[in-house]
């Protein structure tokens, strides 16, 4: 077993303010607004063929799919006959609120208390979602409010996936908890546990391989990683967060399935939404599950992490018109 | 995900039965439902539209030959379309360059590039018997290089190192001039996932790209990609313009849109599969077998020859005969296929990926995605010879010698026999001509439940 000690952070690639990011991306997602969208609502027609089609165009293309799609067209044609309005901005603001209605519940941000002894999250999610990286995030956050934190290197079968999450170690300034490549990932997150205990810290966080949700075995061997983390401490894993790419597609519902059969998640992080992608899944995972949704990525440096926010999430899936 | 296009399709389409010729009204409703079957297997809506107009144009009109009924008319044109659209079979790489032939990778982060490269220089070492060497030019990721480095280590690929404090293009330029005095035959470049809105990182491969003159540049984009692979794909390909794209992951249940969407919006080809993360899990593309998934019609093909590869091929092949000719599939079948499992990607993989398991109730296929197969194996392996033969001969007496034996229930091996009996129905009509039968049953499969 290995242990690196704390190191001061490296330079950090392209730095770049998180607020200059965040409003880099709002300002993307702002002209998104498509130019056919905007004339019908300034037109101040009447709910006809072309706005819904509008909307529905809006919501398919960042992932709602069709489902939840229809739902939501559903839910605001009903909820406006009755209240007998027919112009587009009311069109729009009934849309925009049906979706925060989906969605607020979910914006329940990770609360850690201090006495777990540790407070285990496990990270888990499909191949290449960014679940190292967000660990990165993660760590710095949680320790510059004042927490202890570890890391345990659990995934030991990727080439060199240890190196990485040491350097992110390195850079947050928390020490990792690792073996060597192929080593039982089990019993990684076994002596980490361990570890964590006895040097009383607050929170441990376990890095788990990239698998896809569909390999029974792989996910048998995620199972064993909580089950061994359970034995230790009845409470633990704490929090199970399951790691999503926002350019996923419907297939996000399957792997929240299989996953949540496997290990039970009880929190989910978008990556990447400083890309072009919408991550609209969202909600239909959300009006499917209900589960939290913890944080969201925002870049590759580890200041790119902020606190899932409902407003904000629905002003980039329907901006809000000027 | 099991709402497959076919079963979907079923009531609209047999309102169709009797017209004689396809018309705009006769197949409104069943493109509707064309339209709604790939916005779910995540095809960007502005290839759906174009998609389903163009199907329009073509159906409408045509005459039904007398042994199709409509509706397996109007699938035939959506599958057939489909096909040709994705592009053709099993592309190869260009090299027909003075070497060394330079294959630059490009994509998101955590597309599967690093990995690609070395599934890609593994192949072209093996089967082409080339000289390849391997360079990372990834400075920005924690630990790429290093993953470069062990991945084609474990190969025996040759791996040029770079370092993190220097330029990118610094890497693949000297890369390049070191290939062409020792005489390599191919130099693959890895670069680091970029997102096509990063000005800055899409001038460095613009520059990487100039520097280097590459005879193929690749696209690696992963098969969970949903609507946004149209602007992805789209400024990748205007800033590089590609030769071609990789599809990785679909070693999961991806219904796999990106590729219809890609293909579209480039016009590349499409000339790889990544089906797994070890070296080796790299496939040709086939058009009609990505078509067949995004439609939902499933893929029993592509099983039988991972099968093939995977596992003791003369039991593959005894088996695909066995299910071709539409012959028993008996419970020693049935217990190699539950130990090959685990190295094909899992029960619920192979079982999402065959044709008809819409059909199959959902706790049924709730039960199989357990980790239930050891006890299964356990179970089978307590049977005599004949029974697993003939397991109809399976009555109170023997299931409780084989609960004993197996150290497991009766309700358990009851649940087996049931969960091996709609395995056997289901083999039985997925063998019995494939996707063609499959289509020609769907109409039957109305009156009679498939189940
Ligand atoms: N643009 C952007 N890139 C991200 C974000 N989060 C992670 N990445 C990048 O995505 C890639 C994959 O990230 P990893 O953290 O290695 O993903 P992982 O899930 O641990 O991958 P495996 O362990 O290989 O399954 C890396 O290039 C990261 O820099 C994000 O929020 N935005
Ligand atoms: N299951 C599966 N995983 C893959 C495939 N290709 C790549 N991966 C995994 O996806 C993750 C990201 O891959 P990597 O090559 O590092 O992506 P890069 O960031 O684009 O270089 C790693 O965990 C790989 O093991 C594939 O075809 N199937
Ligand atoms: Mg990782
Ligand atoms: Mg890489």
């Amino acid at each position: 077993m290995t242990l690196t000690s704390k190191t001061t952070a490296t330079g950090e690639t392209k730095p770049q303010g998180l607020l200059a990011r965040l409003r880099n991306t709002l300002g993307a997602t702002r002209q998104s607004l498509t130019q056919g969208l905007a004339d019908l609502l300034l037109d101040k027609r009447v709910l006809d063929e072309d706005l819904l089609e509008e909307l529905e165009t809006q919501l398919l293309t960042a992932d709602v799919g069709v489902d939840a799609t229809q739902n939501l067209i559903a839910d605001i044609t009903g909820k406006l006959a009755r209240k007998e309005l027919s112009d587009g901005p009311a069109i729009y603001a009934q849309l925009r609120q049906s979706i925060l209605e989906i969605v607020q519940p979910c914006a329940r941000p990770l609360l850690i208390p201090g006495d777990a002894g540790p407070f285990v999250i496990m990270i888990v999610g499909v191949n290449g979602v960014g679940k190292t990286t967000t660990i990165g995030k993660l760590a710095q956050r949680l320790l510059s409010s004042g927490l202890q934190v570890m890391i345990a290197a659990a995934d030991t079968f990727r080439a060199a996936a240890i190196e990485q999450l040491q350097t992110w170690g390195a850079r947050a300034g928390v020490p990792v908890i690792a073996q060597h490549t192929g080593a039982d990932a089990a019993a990684v997150a076994h002596d980490a546990m361990n570890a964590a205990r006895a040097r009383k810290v607050d929170v441990l966080i376990v890095d788990t391989a990239g698998r896809q949700h569909t390999n029974v075995g792989l996910m048998d061997e995620l199972t064993k990683i909580k089950r061994v983390v359970n034995k230790l401490d009845p409470q633990a894993p704490h929090e199970v967060l399951m790691i999503l790419d926002a350019v996923t597609g419907q297939n996000a519902l399957s792997q929240l399935e299989h996953f949540r059969r496997a290990v039970g998640v009880t929190g989910l992080c978008t990556t990447k939404l400083d890309g072009t992608a919408k991550g609209g899944i969202l909600i239909a995972l959300a009006q499917k599950t209900g589960l939290p949704i913890r944080y969201i990525g925002v870049g590759e440096t580890i200041e790119d992490l902020v606190e899932f926010n409902a407003e904000d999430f629905v002003d980039a899936i329907i901006p809000e018109p000027e | 995900m099991f709402d497959n296009l076919s079963q979907r399709l079923q009531v609209s389409l047999n309102r169709l039965r009797g017209a004689g010729r396809l018309t705009q009204d006769n197949i409104g409703e069943a493109l509707r439902e064309v339209r709604m079957a790939l916005l779910e297997a995540d095809v960007a809506l502005p290839v759906v539209k174009a998609f389903v107009d163009q199907v329009r144009t073509k159906a409408t009109g045509q005459e039904v030959v007398r042994s199709l009924t409509p509706g397996q008319a109007v699938i035939k044109i959506v599958n057939d379309e489909l096909v040709t659209l994705l592009g053709a079979t099993n592309d190869r790489l260009n090299l027909a360059v003075r070497p060394p032939a330079v294959i630059l990778m490009a994509g998101l982060q955590g597309s599967g590039k690093t990995t690609t490269v070395v599934k890609l220089g593994h192949l072209l070492q093996e089967r082409e018997k080339k000289t390849v060497a391997v360079v990372s030019t990834d400075v920005y990721r924690p630990a790429a290089m290093e993953q470069l480095r062990r991945l084609s280590a474990s190969v025996g690929l040759s791996c040029v190192s770079g370092q993190p404090d220097e330029q990118p293009v610094e890497i693949a330029r000297t890369a390049v001039d070191q290939a062409k005095r020792s005489l390599v035959d191919v130099v693959i470049i890895d670069t680091a996932g970029r997102l096509h809105i990063d000005n800055e990182m899409m001038d460095e491969i613009k520059a990487l790209h100039a520097a280097v003159d590459p005879v193929e540049t690749l696209f690696v984009a992963d098969s969970v990609t949903g609507q946004d692979a149209v602007n992805t794909a789209k400024a990748f390909n205007d800033v590089l313009s590609l030769t071609g794209v990789i599809l990785t992951k679909t070693d999961g249940d991806a219904r796999g849109g990106a590729a219809l969407s890609i293909r579209h919006i480039t016009g590349k080809p499409i000339k790889f599969l990544g089906t797994g993360e070890k070296p080796d899990a790299l496939e040709p593309f086939y058009p009609d077998r990505i078509a067949s998934r995004i439609l939902g019609m499933g893929d029993v093909l592509s099983i039988i020859e991972q099968a093939q590869r995977t596992t003791d091929q003369d039991k593959a092949r005894k088996l695909a005969k066995k299910l071709t000719k539409g012959k028993g599939f008996d419970l020693e079948d049935f217990r190699d296929q539950l130990l090959q499992m685990e190295n094909m990607g899992g029960i619920a993989s192979m079982l999402e990926r065959l044709p008809g398991m819409g059909a199959v109730p959902e706790n049924v296929r709730g039960q199989l995605n357990d980790n239930q197969f050891k006890r299964l194996v356990a179970i089978i392996n307590s049977m005599t010879p004949e029974e697993r033969r003939f397991p109809a001969i399976i009555r109170g007496s023997r299931k409780r010698r084989i609960a004993r034996g197996s150290g497991t229930q009766v309700q358990e091996v009851n649940r087996l026999l049931k969960q091996f009996t709609q395995m056997q129905k289901m083999m039985k009509r997925a063998g019995k001509g494939g996707f063609k039968r499959m289509l020609q049953g769907m109409q039957g499969g109305l009156h009679g439940k498939p189940f």
